[in-house]
């Protein structure tokens, strides 16, 4: 356990008794997960993992191949329920007991791994079908954008870069533009944590810079989640590191303090 | 990769166009030259042909419904015969209950079939279906819930592709076996058949069968539009989300089963109202119309018409049915091989259908390709005023 994260004593009363070694103060944890466990056909993909994310904060979370970090998301976002362990949201909201849709309305955000983004419909329907708010069928049948949502969109297409291609197919663009514009579909959700997916995979130098930038900026407003490979990417955040390793946490803390860490060395930088 | 033709694309504004002038042609020309043009004249269409053309239209709706699930929705329902012979049984139901006593029988209470097995007494689900009113609510009624229900189980269990069209095809074969029992007191084997009269209206007339051409046409096109109305709104945006990228569309909070139930039930009542129009047009429904072939049948008219254009489905129902009428009229040992060739045929050569074809043709030719960039811009600058789709 890193030390680097705020510790204070659990308040009385919290929604469940913590483990001694893992007290946080829950009024400021966004995203809180307790000795989480899930296997598939016996084999660990999470093993006891404990993680704490504070509201506000921007998480960098590597590991090697295999150390659990999808899954942990899959968790996280209802893909995946856990054999074992505990997933609250916001302090109190139990995770494991809802739904991915449920999850998401919560204020939960997912980029994934390989741009997801609707291809055979224009940037702008895929920004308008992410932004916040109704989800029935019968208001979608009626539904109309009003100004305020229409500048909504205009804002994020120029955080996202994409305003020149509103119109184009989300097929149609670079690897690059479908990785901003599903970060554009989760500024439009507009959630309180957002889980990105290596968000730099495959994409140029320039690229990559360009989207350090903008996830720095979105993390301004938002507690941000971030898995990746690209140590270079991370360097560029600048922010708190986990490592996983096995599925459970390895160590924690900033980039400069994991790239001395002699276990660290061990699984994954000095390889 | 199939491309969603909702707002502004080149021949969905000029397709919906073209396709609701032709209904509405049709409705009223094909009637006017039957019933007012001398028998001799060169336009004048004889009865059984306006019935014949009526049946194409009932096929059309029918392959209109499935276009809506399977091209927006990527729900492919190989099962869908059995919402049209549904909607088809609720409407033969009525059309039994005013025979009347003119039955062989003679028995004012009870359908032929009834008195033949002895029964003593209408069963209760028969109760209502002399009121036309009630049978017109079962037509939609019927096919609905058991899509609702159906689509409950499968769209909650999460039962997608390949699956979900396999468990269609046994709930028709399923309802196939039913609707065969005499016991089930739907007529058995033979079906509901030697219908008089709709309304009071004598079936066998000219006028009444123009008038129920009039009617099927006029229908179509308020289920097309019904069908664009929803594809151009946001719900029609993320079915095709759905279509494309379902996991995606959870993340963003859509409730995806909810989406799926909602599309599955209109389409299933689309089917049986094209059903109920199917049964006075042809004067029989029987058992034979659950069968699993069938239903196969409505997916290779939508594949060669073009799947997700709406009208394309309409398109490949009309086509495949007159050929179906040529062919097992001129050659009827090889229909079957021909509808087996056409649908290889159709997915070698044209995979996105006529339509499809057509539309991706047009932008290659000079003029298309001017054509296709304005549609192109147009759609951009509808997209920034937030109005796309309209």
């Amino acid at each position: 356990m890193s030390d680097a994260v705020s510790e204070t004593v659990v308040p009385e009363g919290a929604a469940r008794p913590l483990s001694p070694e893992s007290k946080r103060s829950l009024a400021d944890t966004i995203l809180y997960m307790d000795g989480v466990s899930v296997s598939f056909d016996g084999f660990k993909a999470l093993n006891d993992l404990s993680l704490y994310v504070t509201e506000g904060e921007l998480r960098a979370i590597i590991g090697p191949n295999g150390a659990g970090k999808t899954t942990m998301m899959d968790v996280i976002t209802g893909k995946t329920r856990p054999d074992s362990g505990a997933v609250f949201f916001n302090g109190n909201v139990d995770l494991t007991k809802l739904d991915e849709a449920a999850i998401a309305n919560l204020g939960i955000g997912r980029k994934f791994q390989k741009p997801t983004v609707f291809e055979s419909q224009s940037v702008f329907a895929n920004l308008e079908l992410a932004q916040k708010g109704g989800r029935g069928v019968f208001t979608g049948l009626f539904a109309r954008l009003n100004g305020e949502q229409r500048d909504h969109i205009d804002r994020v297409l120029e955080r996202i870069a994409l305003t020149d291609h509103v119109g184009r197919l989300a097929g149609d663009l670079s690897h690059g533009q479908k990785q901003w514009l599903e970060i554009g579909m989760l500024l439009m959700q507009d959630p309180d944590l957002l889980l990105v997916d290596e968000p730099a995979a495959g994409m140029t130098d320039a690229e990559t810079a360009k989207t350090a930038e903008m996830l720095q900026e979105i993390a301004r407003d938002h507690s941000v989640v971030v898995v990746e490979h690209d140590m270079e990417f991370i360097k560029a955040l600048n922010c708190h590191v986990t490592v996983l390793h096995e599925g459970s946490v390895l160590a924690e803390g900033s980039l400069e303090s994991l790239q001395s860490n002699h276990d660290v060395i061990e699984v994954y930088l000095g390889r | 990769m199939l491309l969603s033709r909702d707002s502004g694309r080149l021949l969905s504004p000029l397709g919906a166009k073209i396709t609701l002038a032709v209904l509405l042609g049709v409705a009223v020309l094909v009637p006017l030259s039957n019933l007012a043009l001398p028998a001799g004249s060169t336009f004048h269409i004889p009865t059984y042909l306006v019935s014949l053309l009526g049946k194409y239209l009932c096929f059309a709706l029918l392959a209109l419904s499935v276009d809506l699930i399977w091209g927006f929705c990527g729900i492919l329902s190989l099962g869908h015969g059995a919402f049209f012979a549904l909607g088809g049984y609720a409407m033969g139901m009525y059309l039994m209950r005013q025979i009347g006593e003119r039955g062989v029988y003679g028995n004012p209470d009870l359908p032929d079939f009834m008195v033949f097995l002895n029964w003593k007494e209408l069963p209760w689900y028969w109760y209502g279906f002399d009121s036309f009113p009630f049978a017109l609510l079962m037509v939609v009624l019927v096919p609905g819930a058991l899509a609702l229900v159906f689509g409950w189980f499968a769209f909650r269990s999460r039962v997608t592709g390949v699956y979900l069209s396999i468990i269609t095809q046994a709930m028709t074969f399923a309802l196939l076996l039913a609707f065969f029992r005499n016991d089930m007191g739907f007529g058995g084997n033979n079906g509901l058949t030697d219908f008089k009269d709709l309304l009071g209206l004598d079936l066998q007339a000219g006028t009444t069968r123009a008038g129920l051409f009039a009617a099927t046409a006029l229908v179509l096109a308020l289920a097309y539009l019904l069908c664009r109305w929803i594809i151009c709104s946001k719900v029609g945006r993320v079915l095709i989300a759905i279509r494309d990228a379902e996991s995606r569309t959870r993340f963003l909070g859509y409730r995806v089963e909810v989406y799926k139930l909602f599309v599955f039930t209109v389409s299933a009542m689309l089917a049986g109202v094209a059903g109920a129009l199917y049964v006075p047009q042809v004067g029989i429904i029987n058992p034979s119309e659950f069968s699993p072939a069938n239903s196969i049948e409505i997916v290779i008219w939508v594949a060669v018409g073009g799947r997700g254009y709406l009208h394309g489905a309409i398109l490949g129902a009309v086509l495949v049915n007159y050929a179906k009428t040529y062919l097992t009229g001129a050659a009827p040992d090889i229909w079957l091989f021909f509808l087996g060739g056409l649908f290889i045929a159709v997915t070698v050569l044209l995979p996105k259908g006529i339509v499809g074809s057509l539309d991706q043709g047009l932008g290659r030719l000079p003029w298309g390709a001017r054509w296709r960039r304005s549609a192109k811009a147009e759609e951009g600058a509808a997209g920034v005023r937030g109005v796309a789709g309209e």
